[in-house]
Order: structure tokens, then sequence, then C-alpha cells
């Protein structure tokens, strides 16, 4: 005779293996420790106690500087100011110029109003003069212009942003440089030439909202000129000083203009107005023409380093993420170790024999509680954060709503990643002070090295590019431009895109969590204390 | 650990009759002993003083290998500060095996141990920091000399002369010697700080998370507070790391916001505070 026995089943059974149970096993675990919950909330607040001290302004510019910064057609801040002698330009048409000479000079130091007695001759980099066609003289105007420059060779810039390089060296009355545009309705294009004869296309440029009466005519500016400071504690930054570019022009020939028109010279812009008008101008002898300014065409970028007022980025208030990434990462390396310590995991692996599973469900919910806190604060931090700088007078660079959710929810997983490999290298390494020692000195430490200005700028580069802290490259939200000389430093610009930058991090992940999972299930469980 | 553990009383029973008034007076000594022979067993620290040197003496070398400064082009370079960089991430490592040299015995239930057979418990943590400080002060002349050496032949390979105008990394120049002798002096004193927090955190994880924190966000949070220059100023006088490593200036001293002894006596300040704080709650709380 033989019984049947059917095995009683608790109805929980059938999913106890399941992951959603993990999840909420894992979940459990971690809400259930008070000091935990203690320090994610403490991390999340002081993401936006750190983010809103920061701003630093000047008063006297509170109000006004939102409205004296001109915006681009791509509505980003622009500095337009040149010293143009231009004539209309009703329908199509062409400007055609010979450069002989681009000479320049740079004040000793500083900027502001700067007697001619300081100043020595010079070049900064991105001095230019050329011609331009643009919709009108009102700073932050559509236009395109062919120019030399002083050590790019010749470019064609349009729309503040854009920049197409040209005929490579230098401009000389041994070797000029022709320079053309042409008009047909919205669409500029440019040309070069070294003999006058034989023209090179160098780039297209569809200007919108260029109907009716343009502005065509030669033109010369010259940036600040920014001497980085060696980097040492405590010190960033470097020197500015003002400086003037003179082009010298002949062979002018205007197609489509007025008949008998006559070159009239207008300052555009503030650039000019720290210099005497013995130094800024338009002359004509002749059929040769000089024409002397100083400014920018081009975007504005962060640090203040190309205009004269106090710029700031989202970046700026996200200060305080890498004090919540170290506490983040202190609580992800436990959350695994103190099993280990306690022999709990012994209990955790009985209970859950899938050791993957079991490391997959530690690092969501870390991952995930991480990410949602750290957004959460990281979107106060920016949003209010922004506001009290433009209210006690920095200029606040202007990004699109996309970028700002790019930066905001970036940056919360970034956390979360960081906190993933906290919580694989507590895996790996099963005691807290090496995994804790481990990801600070990986992450935390690298950030604060290259944003600290202790090691001198080309270390501080590297180091943001190779370690983990190249993540923190999510943080900048506004463009770097190679056409605009700058202090592109930490914490607005990372030597990184901030996608590749972010990748990096993933990838140290990656490894270290494939690691885990692979060591997880080769090892016993009983582990290291 | 699954082992059954052995308890090996070392050293004979001393014979006499004056061997309780002896005992209380080698009890720092037996103390000293002890740390000294569980931390010398422990596999970790020998890499942990070696990382030190080499963390240290790369990174100054790194960092003296990146510096340029053309004559007459105006910049300013201090050779022995430059030399010293690795200091800033020698000082992580040593922070790390003073929270072993505690948080070690609290994960494992040691401490139990320890307490019963040294129910004294402030001579305990005297002797660990006795202990302590002597191994980081021997892994931080290594460190220091080593990153002067590696300095000096490196800069003056950069054009950083006094041919040139600079400063030269040289123990004939008085505060180079000062610098030197001070940043050994300045990271014994971060091994103290640190065992100091990690006595009072007991948890080895947040001690370590707790540690680094006070050597590193003070000094980049006063940074940032550009708009706020007295709360930089406050920052660079008070907080341990930003006063303690004014001692490794040598040109520009009379513009530093402390003086570098003053600095140092900052910090050891600091440490003393950290370690007092320790003692007492070693003595008000549980094991």
């Amino acid at each position: 005779m033989t019984a049947t026995i059917t095995p009683y089943r608790p109805p929980q059974q059938a999913g106890r293996d399941g992951f959603t149970q993990l999840l909420h096993a894992e979940w459990t675990k971690f809400r259930t420790l008070r000091g935990w919950v203690i320090a994610v909330v403490i991390a999340a607040v002081l993401i936006d106690v750190v983010g809103l001290l920061v701003p630093r302004g000047q008063d006297h510019c509170a109000a006004a500087c939102q409205s004296l910064v001109p915006t681009g057609p791509g509505g980003e801040a622009v500095n337009d100011s040149y010293y143009l002698a231009g004539q209309p330009l009703a329908g199509g048409g062409s400007i055609t110029v010979r450069v002989t000479s681009l000479t320049g000079m740079i004040s000793a130091g500083g900027i502001g109003l700067v007697p001619r007695s300081t100043m020595s001759r010079g070049l900064v980099p991105w001095a230019k003069a050329g011609i331009v066609i643009t919709g009108s003289t009102r700073p932050g105007s559509a236009y395109a212009a062919m120019m030399v420059t002083s050590s790019h060779g010749v470019r064609m810039q349009s729309d503040y942003t854009s920049d197409i390089a040209g005929m490579p060296g230098s401009v000389s009355a041994a070797s000029p440089r022709w320079l053309r545009l042409t008009r047909s309705g919205d669409v500029i294009t440019g040309y070069d030439s070294a003999d006058g004869r034989h023209w090179a296309e160098v780039g297209t440029a569809r200007l919108a909202g260029l109907t009716g009466t343009v502005r065509a005519g030669m033109f010369a500016t010259s940036p600040l000129d920014f001497t980085p400071n060696l980097p040492s504690y405590a010190e960033s930054g470097g020197m500015l000083s003002g400086s003037v570019a003179t082009g010298v022009f002949d062979d002018v020939d205007l197609r489509g203009g007025a008949p008998g028109g006559r070159w009239a010279g207008q300052g555009v812009g503030a650039g000019s107005a720290g210099y005497s008008g013995s130094l800024i101008g338009f002359h004509q002898a002749g059929a040769r023409y000089t024409v002397t300014g100083s400014g920018d065409i081009g975007p504005v970028v962060a640090a203040g380093v190309n205009s004269g007022y106090v710029t700031g980025t989202l970046a700026d208030h996200l200060l305080g993420v890498f004090i919540a990434m170290l506490i983040m990462i202190v609580i992800a390396a436990m959350f695994i170790t103190v099993e280990y310590r306690r022999g709990l995991i012994a209990t955790t692996l009985a209970a859950s024999p899938r050791r993957g599973r079991l490391l997959a469900a530690k690092a969501v919910v870390i991952g995930l509680l991480t990410f949602v806190l750290g957004s959460a604060a990281v979107a106060v931090a920016a949003i209010v954060g922004s506001r009290i700088s433009r209210d006690s007078g920095t200029y606040m660079l202007q990004v699109g709503w996309l970028t700002e959710a790019r930066v905001i929810l970036g940056t919360g997983a970034m956390l979360a990643v960081a906190s993933v490999l906290a919580l694989s290298l507590g895996t790996v390494l099963r005691r807290s002070v090496a995994a804790v020692a481990a990801v600070i000195v990986a992450i935390v430490l690298p950030y604060i090295l290259g944003v600290s200005g202790v090691l001198p700028a080309s270390a501080s580069e590297w180091i943001l590019r190779i370690t983990p802290a190249a993540g923190f490259a999510i943080e900048q939200s506004v463009p770097q431009y190679p056409q605009v000389v700058g202090h592109y430093a930490p914490p607005d610009y990372f030597p990184l895109a901030p996608w590749s930058g972010f990748a990096v991090l993933c990838a140290y992940a990656a490894v270290a969590l494939g690691l885990a999972a692979y060591l997880l299930r080769r090892r016993d469980a009983g582990g290291a204390a | 650990m699954n082992q059954p553990m052995t308890i090996a009383r070392h050293g004979p029973r001393r014979p006499g009759g004056a061997a309780g008034a002896e005992r209380a007076r080698a009890g720092l000594a037996d103390a000293l002993w002890a740390e000294w022979t569980k931390l010398r067993t422990v596999p970790g620290t020998a890499w942990i003083l070696a990382a030190t040197c080499v963390l240290t003496i790369a990174v100054g070398a790194a960092t003296a290998a990146a510096t340029r400064c053309g004559p007459g082009t105006g910049c300013s370079v201090d050779p022995t500060k430059v030399s010293l960089t690795g200091i800033q991430v020698g000082q992580a490592v040593v922070a790390v095996l003073a929270v072993l040299v505690i948080s070690g015995e609290y994960s494992t239930g040691m401490i139990h141990t320890t307490f019963t057979a040294m129910p004294r418990r402030w001579i305990v943590l005297a002797a660990k920091a006795a202990v302590l400080t002597g191994l980081v002060l021997a892994a931080a002349l290594v460190a220091v000399a080593g990153s002067l050496a590696a300095g000096r032949l490196i800069l003056t390979g950069n054009g950083i002369t006094t041919a040139h105008g600079f400063a030269v990394v040289s123990l004939a120049h008085g505060p180079t010697v000062r610098a030197a002798a001070g940043s050994v002096l300045y990271l014994a004193l971060i091994g103290l700080l640190s065992l100091g927090i990690a006595t009072i955190v007991r948890d080895s994880a947040a001690a370590t998370g707790a540690v680094l924190g006070t050597l590193y966000v003070p000094p980049l949070v006063a940074l940032f507070l550009g708009g706020e220059p007295s709360w930089q100023r406050w920052a660079e006088r008070y907080t341990p790391t930003a006063s303690g490593m004014a001692i490794v200036n040598t040109t520009g001293v009379h513009n530093l916001v402390i003086s570098p002894w003053a600095g140092l006596g900052v910090l050891a300040a600091w440490a003393a505070a950290a370690l007092l704080a320790a003692g007492m709650l070693l003595r008000l709380r549980d094991a």
C-alpha cells in the first residue's frame, strides 16, 4: 500500500525565489536601519544646503546684467562688440577685400579704462579682422563673417557659435589674404584666396531672419587676454587684460551697395568703451582702410573670462554633490559588508541561493534610492540656486530645459552609479574600510584634486579623464568653444563631454559589478571579517 | 574565523612581592607592546605604510613634472610646495591606517577582549596613538624625503632653478627644512586626528567616510564660497587640513592667512580635541 504524500507548500514559496521578493527583502533591510536612513537624508539635504550657499555675485549688477547681456539668434548669451566700417546692402551682393596686416596692442594688465601708455604691441590668439554681413548693428544680431586671426588662420564665423577654418597661416604684407562674402537672400557664402584669382569656398551660413537691407563692411575686434595662474591651493583663475586689433584693408569691392556709398565707422557693443578715441576707429587713406576695434564676437563662456560681469552655470550649485557622494559610498559599501561582518551573508545566501540575483537586487535598491533622492535634491539645488544667484547679481548662462533635465537626472544617475560601484567593491573586498577608502580615493579624491587647483591644469585634466571622477562631467551645462579662449576648468567645464565622462564612470562600475558577481558565485560565503 | 582561538600570554609572569606595583607601572608599556604586536602582525600595515610613501612621492613627482614656469612669464612657483603636493593624497592613506587601528577591533568584537585585558581604556587609546604615531612618522620621513628629492630633480630639469630666480629645494634653505619637518609632523597629526574621529565613530565604514570627509570637504567648500571671502579666510585658518597645509609654503609666507607653525598648531589642536573626546567617550560608553 502506498500513500501519496503531498508535501506542504506554504503559499509564498512559489514566489520566494522571485526577484520582486528579493527586492522587497533588500529594501526592508535598508529602510529598517535608522542610521542609514538618516545618513541618506543628510546626504540629500547637504546637496541643497551647500548648493544654495555658493552664490557669488556683484551687487551693482543685480538687475542690470540680465538685460545688458545680448543674446544671439540661438538664445545663448553672446559678446558682440567690434568696430565696423560699413555700408548698407539692400539685396543680393558681395563684398571682397584684401587684408595686408593684422596688428594689435595688449594692456599690461587689468580691464576697464586702459590708458594707451600701459599698452604694448602684441596680439591675442583670437584677435580678428575681416569682413562681415550683419542684420543690424544691434548687439546679438545674426551675422556671418570672414576674417584673418592672429594664430588660427582664416576663419568663417557666423551666428556666434559656428566657426569654420579656412586658409592656415598668418597675414602679412608679403602674404596677404583675400576674403569674400556673397549674399543671396538669407544665405551667406564665404571664400578665401591667397592671390585674388583662385578662390576657395570656406563655408555657407543660412541666417534666419536676414531679410531686407543689411550692413556689410570691414571690422576688427580683439578679445580680452587671459593668462591663467599657475594653480595652487585656493587660487585659481587668472589675469585678464584688454587688447585691441588693427586690420589694414585694400582692394575693397562692394557689389550691390547703394551707388556712391561711403564707408561709415561705428563702434558696435560696449567693448570699445574703455579705450580712448585715438586708439579705436576707422581711417581711410586713398584706397587703404584701417579699422581698429576691441571686444569679441562670440558666445559668452562661464567663469567671467570674456565678459566684464560674473557668470554662473548650473554646476556652480552642485558642489554639495561630492559630499553626498561620500556619504552614499559609505552606505552602499556597508549595504554588503555589514552582512559579511555579522555572518548574515550565510543566511541571506541560504534564503536566496542565486547569488547573482542577490547582488542585482542590492544594486537596484541602492541605485534606485540614490537616483531618486539625488535627482530630487539636485533639482532643488539647481533651480533654486540659479534663482538666488540671478537675484544676487550673477549672470546665469541660459540652457534649454533638455540640458537642464540632463544635468539634474544625470547627476542623480552619477550618484547612483557611484553607489553601485561602492556596493560592488564592497562585495569584492568584503571589508568596509578597504571598500570605502578605495571608492573615495577613486572618485571623490580625484574630483577634489581636479577641482581645487592643487594640481597643474594638465594633471587635473588627466585625472578627470581617466578616473571614475570623469562622471562629474555630467554636471557641465554649457558647451566649451574652441574659438573662445577661456578658463575652461571645473566645476563649470570638464575635459570630457558629459555623456563620455558618465560612460567612463559606468565602465568602472560595470567591471566592478561583473567582478563582484563572479567572486560572489565562486567564493565561500563566509568571507573575511 | 572558524578555528578556535588560542590565547597566548606574552611575557613570563613577573615574580616577587612587588608584582602589583610593577604591573601598574608597566601598564602603558604592556599596552604599547600589545598594540605594536597587533599592528605589526596585521598583514595590511606594511602595505599601507608603503602605499603612503609611494603615493606621496608619485603624486609629488607627477605634479613637479607638470609644472612649467618659463622665466619672464611672471608666474611664481614654490618648489618645495609643489614637491610636497603628494601629501594631499598620502594623508588619505594615513587616515585609513588610523581607522584600521581602532575600527578593526570594533568590527570583530575584539575590542571586548582588549578592554577586558586592559580595563583602563585611555591607556589603550594612548598606546594605539603612540604606536600609530611612530609608524606614521617613519613612513612620513621616507615620503617627505623622497618627495623633496624627486621634486628637486624634476623641477631643476624643468628649468626652475636659482639661475632663473626661483628658490630651489635644498636642505640649506631654512624654510624648506621647516616645510619638510612640518610635513612629517603634519602626517603624524593627521593620523592622530583620524584615530580620534574613528574612535568616536567606531563603525569602520562610517569612520572611513567621516575621516576622509573631515580631511577633504572643508577646504573645497571654502574654495567655492568665493562671494564670502570672510568665510574662506575663516576656513583656511581654522579647518584642520587647510590650516595645517600652511606648513608647506616657503615663498610668500607673509601673505598666508595663517603662519606655517600656527597652522600646524590649529591641526594639533583639532587632533588633541578629537583624541580627548574619544578618550572621554571610551570611558563613558559601552564597549
